[in-house]
């Protein structure tokens, strides 16, 4: 039997019987359309974190104390010459050994309260310098920034992130009025623009000076340069020289930390693609645990689809020996039934690609517990949902088939 | 059209077919020596058991015989393999059932087209046209988009019929044919098996209980128990036993 014919004959019997042939598809259907919203569903957060972090920029390095610098400051209590400290940060700012690095703004985070009168919030603080915000890609909404003479000063001025604000002062400006951070009196005198959605929401945060986190709010000792930082933000001359950026830093901190040949680096360099790198491992392994579940689903389809092709062996032996007395060889028969199987998952395949892919599109942008949910439909996903659609066809398809194939010409006419 | 040839259709050498059944060995068929020549037609009677049904799936390639030999058309299949006997079963013979063995969804045209389905070489069109021809052969020409079950039984029967002939056999093989039906349809259906045998010069055999349709072949072969009983020619005044049968409206 030529292809088309076969295909014909298939066709024929699987559309004799509708109610049958629809409710195995179904099977099928709710498999790969499941399939194939859930993997949109994790694309699509996979893509959104992607591109919160590039929001910041691909320029962006950021240096931290190594693990093993952590447990030294933490456990030998020798000070602090291990952990990296604000003059490891001016040291970053060398047009000699670190010729593409372009800006360098060293923080120091703490916690606290912030309060205004009787309003009272918890708030993120960080210790910074005039750098920060350009590091981070946030401009100020009012007021000023932090400047390098209130780093000197050691002044008592905050900027504050648009939540906190929002939340000490509702609809007043909060520019010059003054705020308790840990018991100290700051003067604000700015506010960041809002950048709600992004990975590093700076809006329920508190900036400021460095030196005035150290020394006035954390109680810190010793000179200004000995200060320690928990992070450095580094930004590379271009997105183009990140790597060698990221050179420039190890060469000028290993140099600092009198670090030998053999040693290991003290200190932990991380650059934004190395970010998104993670993430998106993290999330791959999220989309793959969502598409196995909807996987399953599909298997089940399949063994939905094994059933109905054995009852229709049974059902059919008489048609099978009529075929085979007239001429069909074993091959024929195998092949009719392989081929009804796989119309039935490959027609369900179909049906479910088309109903997963409007899931996915009506279902983007949706909100679910205020997160919004973005989707993103790849038609590889498509296509494989679609070939493994056949291959369950053939897979669950071909035992039935080789039970049909083998029945007794002689029996099967006689079968009532 | 029939050339008196050396070969005839059918020749079997000392077959023997035997069944286990549990520790029991059945010999349905005890050492048969048959020939049977182009242009015949012939009976093959006997009571149930006798294994005159072994011997037609013998003949028909649905069965293999446990020892000797069966040579179709001068060709020994004895041997042949599971593929090669159902391309002998597509070329060389037409099958009749007595319960017509039609496909019940399909119509009276696509179930004679279905042997030219599983020989290749066919177009959608040559098969439309070639079982046309045989539909018409057997006097169904208004017929063709008919389905079994809107089709009487002498009718389903000739369908059964123009399916065993759209690839042009030279051998009919006809088992219990016309045991579902009714006096006149029968008569019909032996006519047109006489009319094949005599105008179109097809082999034929039938396997019947029936004496009236024995009688009206040309040869007898009586069976029981595995073994021929009788071989006997017909008279050729029996065939006007065939009259009354057929005009009894």
């Amino acid at each position: 039997m030529n292809a088309g014919l076969l295909f014909a004959t298939a066709l024929a019997s699987v559309g004799a019987n509708k109610l049958r042939a629809s409710l195995t598809l179904l099977g099928i259907v709710i498999g790969v359309s499941s399939v194939i919203a859930m993997m949109a569903v994790g694309r699509g957060a996979q893509v959104s974190v992607t591109s919160r972090i590039s929001d910041l920029g691909t320029d962006l390095i950021t240096v931290r104390p190594g693990a093993e610098a952590l447990r030294f400051a933490f456990f030998g209590g020798g000070g602090n010459f291990d952990v990296l400290s604000l003059e490891d940060a001016f040291a970053l700012k060398d047009d000699v050994f670190a010729p593409e690095v372009k800006l360098v703004a060293p923080e120091n985070s703490f916690s606290g309260s912030a309060s205004v009168g009787s309003e009272n919030t918890f708030v993120s603080g960080v210790g910074v310098t005039a750098e920060y915000l350009d590091a981070r890609n946030l401009t100020i909404a009012s007021g000023r920034n932090i400047s390098n003479v209130d780093v000197e000063n050691i002044s008592l001025v905050a900027v504050l992130g648009s939540e906190t604000s929002e939340t000490l002062y509702g609809q007043r400006d909060p520019i010059g009025s003054k705020i308790k951070i840990s018991g100290r009196e700051f003067t604000v005198i700015g506010v960041i623009e809002s950048q709600e959605g992004t990975i590093f929401n700076p809006d329920s945060s508190v900036l400021v000076p460095i030196t005035t986190a150290h020394y006035r709010i954390n109680n810190g000792k010793g000179l200004v340069d000995s200060i320690s930082v928990s992070s450095i933000s580094v930004l590379a001359s271009s997105e183009a020289t990140v790597d060698e950026a990221r050179l420039d830093i190890s060469t000028v901190l290993r140099l600092r930390h009198e670090l030998g040949a053999d040693d290991d680096d003290d200190f932990l360099i991380t650059t934004q693609q190395d970010t998104i790198e993670t993430l998106e491992g993290t999330q791959g392994t999220f989309v793959i645990l969502l598409g196995s579940i909807a996987g399953i689903s599909l298997l089940v389809g399949g063994i939905g689809v094994m059933n109905i092709m054995l009852v229709s062996v049974t059902e059919r032996t008489r048609e099978i020996g009529i075929r085979r007395a007239v001429g069909a060889k074993r091959r024929d028969i195998l092949l009719q039934f392989v081929t009804e199987a796989v119309l039935m998952t490959f027609g369900g395949g179909i049906l479910g690609v088309l109903l997963g892919w409007a899931i996915a599109y009506f279902g983007n942008g949706a909100t679910v517990d205020g997160d919004i949910i973005e989707t993103v439909i790849e038609t590889h996903i498509a296509v494989i949902a679609l070939s493994v659609s056949v291959a369950v066809g053939l897979f669950f398809g071909i035992y039935p088939a080789v039970r049909a194939a083998s029945l007794n010409p002689i029996e099967a006419l006689r079968h009532e | 059209m029939i050339t008196n040839t050396s070969t005839p259709v059918i020749e079997l050498v000392g077959v023997t077919r035997q069944f286990q059944i549990g520790t029991h060995v059945v010999r349905a068929l005890d050492g048969i020596n048959l020939t049977i020549e182009s242009g015949e037609m012939v009976a093959i009677i006997g009571p149930s058991g006798s294994g005159k049904s072994t011997l037609m799936n013998t003949l028909g390639c649905l069965d293999q015989p446990s020892s000797g030999s069966f040579i179709l058309n001068g060709q020994d299949v004895s041997d042949l393999s599971d593929n090669q006997l159902a391309e002998t079963r597509s070329r060389q013979l037409g099958f009749v059932f007595q319960s017509y063995n039609l496909l019940p969804r399909e119509t009276a045209l696509s179930n004679v087209e279905l042997p030219l389905k599983y020989s290749g070489g066919y177009s959608g069109k040559d098969r439309r046209a070639a079982a046309r021809i045989a539909l018409d052969r057997v006097g169904l020409s208004d017929r063709y988009d008919h389905r079994p079950m809107q089709m009487s039984g002498g009718e389903q029967q000739r369908v059964g019929i123009a399916r065993a002939l759209v690839k042009n056999p030279e051998l009919i093989l006809a088992d219990e044919p016309t045991g579902n039906l009714d006096t006149k349809s029968s008569g019909e259906v032996i006519e047109m098996l006489r009319s094949l045998n005599e105008d179109d010069g097809k082999t034929i055999v039938v396997v019947t209980h029936d004496p009236e349709v024995a009688e009206a072949m040309k040869r007898i072969i009586a069976f029981r128990d595995g073994r021929i009983v009788e071989d006997r020619a017909v008279t050729p005044n029996a065939i006007t036993v065939q009259s009354p049968v057929g005009g009894a409206q």
